[in-house]
């Protein structure tokens, strides 16, 4: 692999975190997932691109069990993180969702200030034994997210003050905060304009250092520029998977190529 | 992987084919200025020569419209994939025949000099021989581009192998001319590097027929490229022949 990046830091991306097994997902009678096998890196950005109903957000959702939430939905196949199976009875989906942060497309802040925006994870994992460490803890969150300098004057000012790439990186920040090992973003820019998109993407190369970070977009140019390995969903199908580099310059399969470059196929 | 199907953004199509037809262009252009120098240094044509000399301007001008319409496409398109492949190449092949271009016009300024010398008995014949193959060479090479045919373009590679062995037969017919009478030493210069351009030609037509297969495989050919030009290793060993 030619990422420059990657030599530069070195990274160990051998390590799998999340695997995934002939995973298929129905809603109700629709077939969404078709028998979906994928190995996502640690220390990685995964880009699952793909056109709009082509199930990437929906595989994302399984990633930590959002899809609980949907009562008609019906997940089969088996998703490991670090070996162990997500679905399994004993697990905890509020746990596994502290461990698999998730960041929306819509900025979604509480009705809270920003510090207790986010402050709330640790709080209800209770991960501070203190104020002060609370405190650490919003100060280190808010510093990662990139927005510690705006806010840290007014961090009892309502979260839902702040602009549209503020908040999101707030929310980027109240996700962190609860130190997950996987952060799944879908579609986390598309509210934003290009330099808090930029902002964003560069907060995303920053959380590779620490996190595993899987990220639905449309914008392909954004997958290019903020992964390492791409994913192309396509009808419920995973198409193709391998190292952004190659998606991009020189696709395996056909309807990869064709939507990457834009053609109708 | 190739994909002939059309891109929603229409006008995105019009610029690749815009680009192509440029390239396309430049290549008349490079294997007429090939068959004329070839042919007015057989027939110590001067003024055919000059005509050569003028119509390397064009050739120039067109890699520069080939770059800046490459940038504009880099810039406002994000080519991608095959679309991308296909910027890359068409620049690298703008060069490729600029190149080309230049050594028909050196072949054409030599024989500015050469027609006030002697001939050499058969060099301008076999020089025009060898320059034909590698103008059908640079043809067979467009081709394959235009029909992005592999096998073509690897008929390309190997036929690259001929020229240089006319390549290097005539490189010892000149040593055995220099050495029989010092006086033919200017002209078999001249000629020598004539001799010399047209293997380069080839070698260029060669490396576009490497950029066809890289074009629409997406890798670059693995096997080493065919190569026969050994004069680089010849002694002074005419003597005892």
């Amino acid at each position: 692999m030619n990422d420059m990046r990657i030599v530069k830091r070195d990274v160990d991306m051998n390590d799998t975190k999340i695997s995934a097994k002939g995973v298929q997902v129905f809603y109700g009678d629709t077939h969404a997932i078709k028998d979906v096998d994928v190995e996502i890196k640690d220390k990685t950005v995964t880009a699952f691109i793909g056109p709009s109903g082509c199930g990437k957000s929906t595989f994302l959702r399984c990633l930590n069990r959002m899809n609980d939430t949907i009562d008609v939905c019906r997940v089969e196949g088996k998703i490991l993180l670090d070996q162990e199976d997500i679905y399994d009875k004993r697990v905890d989906p509020v746990q596994l969702r502290a461990k698999v942060g998730m960041v929306f497309q819509k900025p979604n802040p509480f009705p809270k200030s920003i510090y207790d925006n986010v402050a709330y994870g640790p709080r209800i994992h209770g991960l501070a034994g203190s104020k002060a460490d609370l405190d650490v803890i919003v100060e280190k969150s808010l510093r990662r997210a990139a927005i510690w300098d705006e806010v840290k004057d007014r961090l009892q000012a309502p979260g839902t003050g702040l602009s549209g790439g503020q908040q999101q990186r707030l929310c980027i920040a109240r996700a962190v905060a609860t130190e997950p090992e996987v952060l799944l973003m879908d579609e986390p820019c598309s509210a934003l304009d290009p330099i808090a998109t930029l902002q964003v993407e560069e907060l995303i190369d920053e959380l590779r250092e620490n996190f595993s970070v899987v990220i639905v977009t449309h914008s392909m140019q954004q997958a290019a520029r903020v992964s390492q390995k791409t994913a192309f969903f396509h009808l419920g199908n995973l198409v193709e998977y391998g190292d952004t580099q190659q998606i991009f310059t020189n696709p395996k399969d056909e309807r990869t190529e064709s939507y990457i470059t834009g053609r109708i196929g | 992987m190739h994909n002939d199907n059309k891109h929603i953004a229409s006008a995105f199509d019009r610029d690749l084919e815009a680009i192509q037809a440029l390239i396309m262009k430049m290549g008349g252009l490079v294997e007429a200025s090939i068959k004329d120098a070839a042919q007015a240094l057989e027939e110590r044509d001067v003024e055919l020569a000059e005509k050569v000399h003028k119509s390397d301007k064009a050739i120039d001008k067109l890699e520069e419209e080939v770059n800046e319409e490459a940038a504009r496409l880099i810039a406002l398109r994000s080519p991608t994939a095959s679309d991308l492949r296909t910027v890359l190449t068409v620049m690298k092949i703008s060069t490729n025949l600029e190149r080309c271009g230049d050594y028909a016009k050196n072949l054409a300024k030599r024989t500015g000099v050469l027609v006030n010398m002697n001939p050499i008995t058969g060099a301008a014949t076999s020089i025009r021989r060898m320059a034909r193959e590698v103008e059908e060479m640079l043809k067979l090479a467009l081709d394959a581009y235009i029909q992005r045919d592999v096998g073509m373009a690897n008929e390309v590679r190997h036929r690259d192998l001929d020229v240089d062995q006319m390549y290097n037969a005539l490189f010892r017919e000149f040593l055995t001319y220099m050495m029989e009478d010092p006086r033919n030493i200017t002209a078999c210069m001249h000629l020598h590097f004539i001799a010399k351009n047209i293997e380069r030609m080839g070698d260029h037509a060669t490396s576009i027929a490497e950029q066809v297969i890289y074009l629409t495989t997406g890798e670059l050919p693995e096997d080493a490229r065919p190569k026969g030009d050994i004069t680089s290793q010849k002694m002074m060993d005419v003597e005892g022949e």
